[in-house]
């Protein structure tokens, strides 16, 4: 080949080569600005939300109940920490509280000490703020599961719904997840009862999900077949938010 | 002169198909970082992250980092298996020469050593900084893995001393990209237009 057909082939070839490319960067950026620009779907463009639900059914297909949440030394405790008051107003004596089971057999009207009369557990763990944070507390509490069990739905149900008074906040537990036997009905963190700004009287200590999840002052415990819906998850977030 | 094939088709797209997917997991792991900017070890100001637009912006950095992070993977492990499969990975793993090589390199780029790399595909310092940007990669998944699933993958995010511990791990992984990203292109501008051109259209001129 001459110097002159090489040249030739070279611009040939170049121009072949970053047409292509020019063409490829194109569609690369027109399907990123289609994704971002989709109507949104619970606070988030739908493309991303269905990722969200696709990630979320990979989750719960590997989910299992003996996977623990580490615990750690009575040592490794941090303070808590308080991050949100969502749903903490209005005020609610405590003698007089109550949380309604729906969805049971019969509507169930709970003292604190019915709930306490289950077994007791007790639990040093992390709770992961979806920021990013993280601290060790300690728990005391019931496991949610042996409340379910001891006032079950008619039959089987998908979904556990918990809400504040009035409620101001509300989350959606998959029942894997509120089943988990670290999943706690707590009054106490770190061996204090806890204060109102932690949720007074009784909260959710739910390891195997984001803090999102650990919703404070619970008034209402909801079984249901319709995924609930969550707080959070309204605005943006992943409904699942599990560890 | 002469062309000659340098760079395979499935590396040139691999390689191009990964700079905006890296580059959109950086950014929207930036938007994540906001929430929580405690790993770099210097403070940002709410009003820096405020002019940048950064602020208040975790969900969707959340959304974005949980899509595009199946991609990045994707194209990664079909990286690595190409490489393997074709042979490719030859020229582009360190051997036991490459270290004294890398070394010899970089004298040369200071200008402080006269003798040029070898006139091979990769000199040393490339198979080491190739390959060790895949263990990155691969490190970055592990420990993003680790924070993601604490709890189910929790032997793992006990390998990367726990959840706080894989969060640093991940972000400085992160700020050893950028730190790849800026010396890559600072030699590819050095190294001039022939060695670019082959990362695109495959071919290199040859005297």
């Amino acid at each position: 080949m001459s110097e002159e057909d090489i040249q030739r082939e070279l611009r040939r070839l170049t121009r072949r080569g970053f047409i292509t490319g020019a063409v490829a960067a194109g569609v690369g950026f027109g399907a990123y600005k289609f994704l971002r620009t989709r109507p949104p779907e619970e606070g988030v463009a739908w493309p991303f939300r269905k990722m969200l639900r696709i990630n979320e059914s990979i989750a719960r297909g590997y989910f299992s109940e003996h996977r623990l949440s580490p615990t750690f030394r009575r040592s490794d405790i941090t303070a808590p920490r308080i991050n949100g008051h969502q749903g903490l107003s209005p005020e609610v004596d405590a003698a007089s509280w109550r949380i309604t089971i729906e969805g049971a057999a019969a509507p169930i009207s709970l003292t604190l000490d019915d709930v306490k009369s289950l077994p007791h557990h007790e639990q040093i763990t992390e709770l992961r703020c979806i920021e990013g944070w993280s601290v060790i507390n300690k728990w005391t509490g019931v496991r949610l599961g042996d409340l379910i069990a001891k006032y079950p739905p008619p039959s089987p149900v998908s979904y556990v719904a918990l809400e504040t008074p009035g409620r101001g906040y509300y989350v959606g537990l998959d029942i894997d997840s509120a089943l988990h036997p670290q999943t706690l009905l707590a009054w106490m963190i770190n061996d204090q009862p806890l204060s109102w700004h932690h949720g007074a009287p009784l909260r959710l200590a739910i390891p195997v999900k984001y803090g999102i999840k650990n919703i404070k002052r619970i008034a209402t415990i909801r079984y249901t077949n319709v995924r609930p819906a969550d707080f959070w998850g309204e605005r943006g977030y992943d409904w699942y938010a599990g560890h | 002169m002469r062309l000659e094939k340098k760079h395979p088709r499935a590396i040139r797209w691999f390689h191009w198909i990964n700079f905006p997917l890296l580059a959109l997991m950086i950014w929207s792991g930036i938007l994540i970082y906001w929430a929580y900017p405690h790993y770099a070890g210097v403070e940002i100001s709410q009003p820096a992250w405020r002019a940048l637009h950064i602020n208040n912006r975790l969900a969707e950095g959340m959304a974005l980092h949980f899509f595009f992070m199946w991609f990045f993977a994707i194209n990664g492990v079909l990286y690595v298996l190409y490489t393997l499969i074709s042979g490719e990975w030859r020229y582009l793993v360190p051997n036991r020469h490459s270290f004294r090589e890398a070394w010899q390199v970089m004298l040369h780029d200071l200008h402080i050593r006269k003798e040029a790399p070898p006139p091979r595909k990769f000199n040393g310092a490339q198979q080491i900084a190739y390959t060790a940007v895949i263990v990155m990669g691969l490190g970055s998944l592990l420990t993003g893995l680790a924070i993601y699933k604490p709890v189910q993958f929790s032997w793992l995010t006990f390998i990367f001393f726990g959840y706080q511990g894989a969060r640093f791990l991940h972000f400085w992984l992160t700020m050893g990209y950028v730190g790849f990203f800026l010396v890559h292109v600072a030699q590819v501008i050095r190294a001039g237009w022939n060695n670019f051109r082959a990362m695109v259209i495959g071919v290199e001129v040859v005297e």
